[in-house]
């Protein structure tokens, strides 16, 4: 498989690497007022709403989004799709960073972080907490994902030395090569598994909130719309990210393949569609869509969003163009997002008058995140062996 | 795989009252707003004045805060003349924990720094179990415990029902210092007892109402007004500890129409289901390893 | 003149001028009437033809009420009748007794036909024909229906008269009743000032007949005919011990710690909370501050309020009627969340960048099919 990729190589200290590390620096500048003058110093979550963008973007949609590799991970080595190999590594990097960052961001939300190894200390850990769960699998598959990309690194070490610095190639890594090929399959088929798990609980998390989130979004479905959405927006980033670094690090788009991957698309939202308003009709939820407040506003771009991508990919023939599929991409991601969004902040309402909209310095500690993980895939994707060789270079 | 609907042999069982358990009843008929309770909270667990203005000269908070486990609030429309009427009228609402028998906040924490006791029923908070994820105020239906988000090192705030004071028998100080006998101390069941009595009573009648404690022996006379026939407490949220009754609806107090069934049952029914003894998951894993084996020395 | 007439009132009363002005201002001050309106009481007391003649009607009654004006000190009570009033007649002051003194009302109602001001002290028994007060051989009942209908006003003074008091404790076996339910069931229109108390206090009787002396009119009363400016609040509104019960500070029984610190007598039975007077901003009997009931560490009991004195137990709790100051409690709804200006700022900043670098790469990405052709 190594001959599929390899770096492109390149001045990584570009003037977008740059911006993106002021916004990194001065994100890393908040966090440090959030550890010593506390969460309030730097956020408006409050009391009413305990949890903000934080959870919700960089944990929650932030993992969703990094379900590239999860949802690549199936194609390949569960329906034994061979011919979307070279998809998997870039999918994997976006994966590897995504849900590092959202462990990382966890650590800035969570009050008592000196405390946080009570979660894997079996005499603290309650097993009904769809939170313990979530917790351990994300922590889990964050060393999965490493040690399923570690054979990418190994072979930036080995074979493109000339890129790296000294302290990365001095050592020999061939053993270790040869020990993660024997093992790896296992760490793939956990790759599977956890993201199946914890993607799901995320949803779960929300069924403990009752009648706070509104009926829109609080149903007993909540972990499959979870899984499925995430799913979709795994398919969706790949495409998504394939596009946007065809442009921004101008490369030759691989539309033929990206075409043939959206095949999978209408039918995951199709499904999910179908489950969601059958829910939402059985509850009798559907009249608070005409509430005309702002969760039935959102709660019908949430929708509109998903059934865009499904009336353009429908079309195969759309599907072998560059910009619907762009496009569509984006409104998948986007839907996601907004579900998210809406399951967790926009649709909970802890009653008697409490609101929330982030601060400033919240939003920019998020940008420093996103920011980050930017950087990062930059810097891998310029230095191992992670986008498919192209033929048109 | 995924089985949003629970099998009913899998669905986990409500949860019963406790027989022991403590609780407290408040009577919002009964509360002449005069804030004792609230005083007598802050003492009693020494917690520090909150301000919700920028002169900061009082306790002022808006709401149960960190600093704040018991608060008054009012509920007025129109000219809030008359007590206890819903048009044009005023009434009180005591809010602290409500000590629920099926707490969502027990169920939520995932080091369980929350925990019911099993004796008495209270919930109360371990610190040192705690990671500060608020989870719990996301679960918990009446918004009670409270983070210290001002803090670089917070903590997760509630009213525990004065339980360290009970071994000197003391109990909670809400109701040991109410004036008026609004809020009274005792069991659950003695507690529920008194509400279903009071509900019996005929507005106009001159009775006898407990103070301090349900069985404490201390009375006052009272010419009874007229109820809002329900005990709120009793079935909400798979019932709770602390019961309400009062002369107007509840939902006009800020107090959520509740199903009876609790949210920590129906989450842990969805939960369960899914992750009954890890089985699903293992055998889940064992397809996984086998597909994946297969397929990756078909790559190769 | 106006300031040499003030000048020999003042000789004749046996104060200085500016004692006698200072008076007037302080009798108008705690009307809450303007500044000035001193001056006018002092002149109007010093022009006045004729002093305007009183008449003062006992029956159940306890002589409290005259006990307690003739504690006044400013002015002291020989001054209101001997030089502001004309007291005509009076059951316990009068010199003359019996059928002289008897008379002398007779004459003054004559003469000052619907002039004169009623005083009226003591509940008035109806039962039985209301035998249960009789005076010169005639009931209480008759005697005050025959004065009331000719007089100017009247000032029903105390508890007793204003609403029942002591005597119409239950069982009430004598049917004491008060004076304006006697007028109103005999068809008598004339107007009626309550000044209730157990004993009232004096200054609110001297402050509404000064009044009165002043303007010719009475002053501004509640709907239980009591003058505002001495009922219009509740003692727990301007009660020294208020502070302690907004903190919930109370005493639990008579010489606990916290009675002998002063804390609020509320859960003694203080009923305070609904009970309408002055008491504690004027105190009682000019003896220095904290000279009241609660000053003195025991609860009101109620006596200006019909219903409460003698009607509720002594030790049973009071119901708050007003929620008083209505901003003190967070109400069940309250705006809370910090604010989102500067978050809305950056977000709608991030929002307009990330659709310019989407549109960016959607033109640039054309409809091409991937092949380079186009």
């Amino acid at each position: 498989m190594s001959e599929e990729s390899k770096p492109i190589g390149g001045e990584f200290l570009t003037t977008p690497f740059k911006v993106l590390a002021g916004f990194t620096l001065f994100a890393g500048l908040l966090v440090l007022i959030r550890y010593v003058m506390g969460i309030g110093a730097v956020s408006n979550l409050s009391d009413g709403y305990p949890w903000g963008i934080w959870i919700t973007y960089d944990v929650v949609a932030g993992t969703a989004i990094a379900c590239g590799g999860y949802s690549m991970a199936i194609l390949v080595y569960v329906l034994n799709k061979g011919e979307y190999h070279p998809l998997i590594r870039p999918a994997l990097l976006a994966s590897v960073f995504g849900y590092t960052l959202a462990a990382i961001s966890i650590f800035i939300d969570i009050g008592r972080y000196w405390q946080g190894y009570n979660m894997f200390w079996p005499k603290y850990s309650n097993v009904n907490s769809v939170m313990l769960e979530v917790a351990v699998c994300i922590a889990l598959y964050v060393m999965v994902l490493w040690i399923e990309f570690a054979p990418v690194l190994f072979e930036g070490m080995q074979k493109y030395k000339g890129n790296l610095p000294a302290f990365l190639t001095k050592w020999d890594v061939s053993g270790l090569q040869k020990i993660w090929s024997k093992f790896l399959f296992f760490f793939i088929a956990l790759g599977i598994l956890l993201p199946t798990m914890h993607q799901s609980s995320l949803g779960s998390l929300m069924l403990i909130a009752g009648k706070k989130l509104s009926p829109l979004w609080q149903t007993g479905f909540l972990p499959l719309l979870f899984l499925i959405s995430a799913i979709t927006m795994g398919y969706a980033i790949v495409i998504f990210e394939s596009l946007f670094s065809s442009v921004g690090l101008k490369r030759p788009a691989e539309t033929p393949i990206l075409a043939k991957l959206s095949g999978i698309m209408p039918w995951l939202i199709g499904t999910y569609l179908v489950i969601r308003v059958l829910d939402l009709i059985v509850r009798g939820a559907l009249g608070k869509a005409f509430a005309f407040n702002v969760q039935s506003l959102m709660f019908w771009i949430e929708n509109a969003l998903f059934v865009y991508p499904l009336v353009i990919l429908m079309s195969a023939q759309n599907r072998t163009k560059a910009r619907p599929l762009f496009l569509s991409a984006l409104s998948i991601l986007l839907a996601g997002l907004i579900y998210r969004f809406n399951a967790f902040l926009i649709g909970f309402d802890p009653g008697n008058g409490w609101t929330y909209f982030p601060s400033f310095s919240e939003i920019l500690i998020t940008f420093g995140i996103i920011a980050f993980e930017v950087m990062a895939y930059l810097y891998i994707v310029k230095k191992f062996p992670v986008l498919p060789k192209t033929e048109h270079a | 795989m995924v089985a949003a609907n629970a099998h009913p042999a899998l669905a986990r069982e409500p949860k019963e009252r406790i027989k022991d358990a403590v609780g407290m009843l408040y009577d919002s008929t009964v509360c002449i707003g005069c804030k004792a309770c609230v005083s007598a909270c802050k003492q009693f667990n020494e917690t520090p004045s909150s301000f919700s203005s920028t002169d900061e000269l009082w306790d002022n908070p808006l709401d149960n805060d960190s600093k704040t486990y018991n608060i008054i609030k009012l509920y007025k429309d129109g000219t809030g003349a008359a007590k206890d009427q819903e048009k044009d009228g005023h009434a009180y609402i005591k809010r602290q924990c409500m000590h629920c028998v099926d707490p969502a906040c027990v169920s939520a924490c995932p080091v369980s720094a929350l925990a019911k006791d099993p004796a008495n029923g209270i919930v109360s908070y371990d610190k040192k179990a705690c990671i500060g994820c608020r989870y719990c105020q996301i679960a918990c239906p009446f918004n009670v415990p409270k983070f210290e988000f001002e803090k670089a090192f917070p903590q997760i705030r509630k009213c525990q029902l004065c339980s360290h004071r009970m071994e000197k028998g003391d109990f909670a100080a809400c109701a040991q210092y109410c004036p008026t006998g609004a809020t009274i101390y005792g069991k659950v069941e003695d507690l529920l007892a008194e509400a279903k009595k009071r509900l019996a009573y005929k507005p106009g009648e001159l009775r006898k109402y407990p103070v301090e404690r349900v069985n404490g022996g201390q009375v006052t006379e009272r010419i009874v007004t007229p109820y809002v026939m329900h005990i709120y407490g009793e079935k909400e949220g798979g019932g709770t500890q602390v019961l309400y009754l009062s002369g107007v609806a509840f939902e006009k107090l800020g107090l959520p129409a509740l199903e009876e069934t609790s949210d920590a049952q129906r989450s842990e029914t969805i939960q369960h289901t899914i992750y009954k003894g890890m089985i699903a998951p293992i055998v889940f894993l064992g397809g996984l390893v086998y597909a994946v084996h297969k397929n990756t020395k078909d790559h190769k | 003149m106006k300031n040499k007439d003030i000048a020999s009132v003042s000789k004749h009363l046996g104060v200085s001028r500016r004692e006698f002005l200072k008076y007037c201002s302080i009798v108008a001050a705690g009307m809450g009437l303007p500044l000035g309106t001193g001056e006018q009481i002092a002149e109007a007391v010093t022009k006045a033809a004729r002093r305007p003649p009183v008449i003062w009607l006992s029956a159940q009654e306890c002589t409290g009420c005259s006990e307690s004006l003739l504690r006044a000190t400013h002015p002291t009570f020989e001054h209101l009748i001997l030089d502001l009033i004309s007291l005509d007649y009076h059951e316990t002051l009068s010199t003359p007794s019996g059928h002289q003194a008897e008379a002398a009302r007779a004459a003054s109602i004559k003469e000052n036909k619907g002039k004169f001001i009623l005083v009226v002290d003591g509940a008035i028994p109806v039962k039985d024909k209301g035998i249960y007060c009789m005076i010169a051989g005639r009931t209480a009942l008759d005697i005050l229906q025959e004065t009331a209908k000719d007089a100017f006003a009247i000032i029903a003074m105390g508890s007793c008269s204003s609403w029942g008091g002591v005597p119409s404790a239950d069982p009430n076996p004598t049917g004491a009743t008060p004076v304006q339910k006697i007028l109103t069931d005999a068809g008598i229109k004339t107007p009626v000032v309550t000044i209730p108390g157990c004993p009232p206090n004096p200054y609110n009787f001297l402050s509404t007949v000064l009044y009165f002396v002043t303007f010719k009119k009475l002053p501004e009363l509640d709907d239980l005919a009591r003058p505002k400016f001495a009922y219009g609040r509740l003692i727990h509104e301007n009660c020294e011990r208020r502070p302690h019960f907004d903190a919930g500070r109370f005493a639990t029984e008579f010489g606990d710690e916290n009675h002998r610190k002063g804390y609020c007598l509320y859960k003694l039975g203080c009923k305070g909370p609904e009970t309408h007077a002055n008491c504690p901003s004027i105190l009682f009997g000019d003896t220095g501050s904290g000279t009241w009931p609660v000053g003195t560490g025991h609860p009101c009991f109620g006596c200006t309020e019909k219903g409460i004195g003698f009607h509720k137990p002594l030790f049973s709790k009071a119901s708050l009627h007003m929620v008083t100051p209505p901003d003190t409690y967070p109400h069940v709804v309250e705006h809370q969340g910090k604010s989102a200006l500067a978050g809305i700022a950056v977000a709608a900043a991030a929002a307009g960048a990330a659709y310019a670098a989407v549109n960016n790469v959607a033109k640039k990405l054309g409809d091409d099919d991937g092949k380079g052709k186009k």
